[in-house]
Parts: structure tokens; C-alpha cells; sequence
């Protein structure tokens, strides 16, 4: 799995190169524009942090009331028999549903059971491969008036449960 | 959503751990959580600053553009009838290059454009079609090339090795997006 790490580690240092050296080549202010792109950064973070407080403060009652281990308890036996982990499930269930919510849950899990733990990686790249299915379907399709999905809903879904096994079995392979 | 999700969460927790004698944890919860959200938040920004400013760079050079030449035979295979030289191609592809970037605030706006494009197009004003169905599933997919806003929550958590996830994300992504176009196409071929 070195190979592995070492495109991990490459890949962001490699990216930020490549476009840095195309913005001098073609001869523009780049750090103009960097400062530009930046602001926008910002913004999305700060948008972001009423809503997160919000969901932090939900989930961390959710967890420390108990419900939440309740709730794994018993759909545990289902799971087992596809060894999926349990720890996940919270994870599966809102990251089609809500973007910042299915942060909170992430962070969540990722701090509990550790972020470089199995289960923290698998939380972290089944965040960073699927999206928010019905809250991108429910934009795209409203900005037109569309009112028949026919069978988006469904082929989303089962794009994130596939992206939800491989992550999975991938990280099991890494371990 | 949230509207119905947010307040059903927070009651029956409450009432939950009043009822199993948990009120002192659920207490300093409370206090930890909105804490947390505050260190998130702190360490959030560094890394989607700098990541928007470098790929507002990747935006004003000719890199876009060289990009979307490579999604050609991608596009010819996912949208068969549409035109290389039409509106809806050259949005689509955009849309899909900023997703890929991680512009997610360019990639919405983008998108948006292409879907209006093909309903100009589409008969039905109500009903989706195929190219509008295959466009948001894909776009669902979240294809991205470093999955930025993981990656930030990671180090802020102290990971040791926050870019670890990079390859593991690359191949769920790509597993997914090929799981739901597999599943559109069946969709269509099936007259559903």
C-alpha cells in the first residue's frame, strides 16, 4: 500500500503545481486571483457555521443520550451478515439526505472511534465520494419545474450504496 | 427537511435520557458540541481558503478548457444525441470539470444553466428526460479530484495522515458514478 500513500500524499502538492505554473505560463496575476478564489472560502465556511452548530449540538444529544448506540444495537444482527460496521450506519443513512448534517455525523464517528482508525477512514471516504443525493436532485430538478423524477431517486441511491460498499471494502484492504 | 429532522432529534434525545437517567452527559454534550463546531469551523477555513484560491486559479487559465477536451469520449458515451457544438455539451461539460476541481459554488450555477438548456428542449415541461436524468445522477456522484472539505475536517482532528483517504475516495467515486449510469441506463432501457 505504499504506492497508495505515497499518490495520497502527491496528489494535493502535484494539483497545486500544475495550476500554479499554467497561471505564470499564461502570464496572469495569480495571486490576485488567488486572493479572489479565497474570499469565496471564506464565505462557505462561515455560511456553513450557523448550520453546523446547530446539527453539532442535535447529534452530540443524539449520542449522549444513548439513542444512537440503542438504535445501532438493534439493527446490528441485520448488518452482521454483510459485516458491515454498525458504527457507520448513522453516517448511511443521513449523507443522502442533509450535506452539513452528514458533517456533524462524520466528525462525529471520526472522533469517537478515532480519525485514523478503520471505521474513521472509512467515515472519511464515503464523505468525500458520495454527495447529497436529494438535495442535489431536489435543486436541479426545481430549477427547471420539473415535477416527474421517473427513476433518478432510485439510480442515485443505489450510485451511493455501491460508493458506500466499495468504501468499505477498500478501507478494509488498507488495514 | 432539516425543519422536520432537527427538532425530532433533539426532543426524543432529551426525553430519552431523562427517561434512562443520562441528563448530566446530555448536559455537558450540549456545551462540547457547540464547542466542537467552533474548532471545526477555525480549522475548515484554512484549507477551503486556500483550496478555492487555487482552483479559481485552475478557472482563469486555459487548464478548464483543456480538461473538458479530455471528457469528449466520456460525454460521447454518456449523452449519444447531443452535439459537440451545442450549448447544452459545452455546459454539461463545465459543470462537470468544476464538480471535478471541487468548485462546488461554480458547479451548481453551471449546472443549473444546462438543465434549463435541455428543458428548452424537452416536450414534456413536467416529466425529466434521459439526458437531464444521466446529467443529475451524475452530478450526484460527486467526482472530485481531492475531496477538499474531508480532508480539512481530517486535520482537524489531528490525523496523522490527513490525505490518506485521496486514492480510497477515487475508487468508491468511480464505482459509484459507473454503478449509477449503469443503473440510468437500465432505467431507460427498460422504458421506466
Amino acid at each position: 500500500m505504499k504506492f497508495v500513500d505515497f499518490f495520497s500524499n502527491a496528489a494535493m502538492p502535484l494539483m497545486i503545481i500544475i495550476i500554479i505554473l499554467y497561471g505564470v505560463l499564461e502570464r496572469k496575476k495569480v495571486f490576485d486571483i488567488f486572493l479572489d478564489g479565497a474570499k469565496d472560502g471564506v464565505e462557505v465556511v462561515f455560511n456553513l457555521f450557523p448550520t453546523l452548530v446547530g446539527l453539532f449540538v442535535a447529534i452530540g444529544l443524539l449520542r449522549s443520550s444513548g439513542l444512537i448506540d440503542l438504535f445501532c444495537r438493534l439493527i446490528t444482527p441485520a448488518f452482521n451478515e454483510i459485516s458491515f460496521p454498525t458504527e457507520i450506519l448513522p453516517l448511511t443513512f443521513i449523507r443522502p439526505i442533509s450535506g452539513s448534517a452528514s458533517i456533524a455525523v462524520a466528525t462525529d464517528i471520526m472522533k469517537n472511534f478515532g480519525v485514523d482508525s478503520n471505521i474513521g477512514l472509512i467515515a472519511s471516504v464515503i464523505m468525500g465520494s458520495t454527495e447529497t443525493t436529494v438535495y442535489t436532485i431536489a435543486v436541479y430538478t426545481s430549477s427547471v419545474g420539473i415535477k416527474k423524477t421517473r427513476f433518478v431517486l432510485w439510480a442515485a441511491l443505489i450510485a451511493d450504496f455501491v460508493g458506500m460498499i466499495t468504501s468499505v471494502l477498500v478501507c478494509r484492504m488498507m488495514a | 427537511m432539516l425543519n422536520l429532522v432537527w427538532p425530532i432529534f433533539i426532543i426524543i434525545s432529551i426525553i430519552f435520557s431523562f427517561l434512562t437517567g443520562s441528563v448530566k452527559q446530555l448536559n455537558s454534550s450540549i456545551f462540547e458540541s457547540t464547542e466542537a463546531a467552533v474548532s471545526l469551523c477555525i480549522t475548515l477555513v484554512g484549507t477551503m481558503c486556500l483550496w478555492s484560491g487555487v482552483m479559481q486559479i485552475a478557472a482563469k487559465t486555459s487548464a478548464m478548457q483543456r480538461i473538458t477536451s479530455f471528457l469528449r469520449p466520456i460525454m460521447k458515451l454518456l449523452f449519444p444525441k447531443l452535439k459537440r457544438e451545442s450549448k447544452i455539451y459545452q455546459e454539461i461539460s463545465m459543470n462537470m470539470v468544476a464538480n471535478i476541481l471541487g468548485l462546488g459554488n461554480a458547479a451548481t450555477p453551471l449546472g443549473i444553466k444546462a438543465m434549463k438548456s435541455m428543458q428548452e428542449e424537452n416536450n414534456n415541461k413536467k416529466v425529466i428526460t434521459n439526458e437531464m436524468a444521466t446529467f443529475i445522477v451524475l452530478n450526484t456522484a460527486s467526482i472530485q479530484l481531492i475531496p477538499t472539505t474531508v480532508i480539512a475536517i481530517r486535520s482537524s482532528l489531528g490525523s496523522e495522515n490527513p490525505t490518506a483517504i485521496i486514492i480510497p475516495v477515487w475508487i468508491a467515486t468511480i464505482c459509484a458514478a459507473c454503478a449509477g449510469i449503469i443503473a440510468t441506463k437500465i432505467f431507460i432501457k427498460l422504458g421506466k
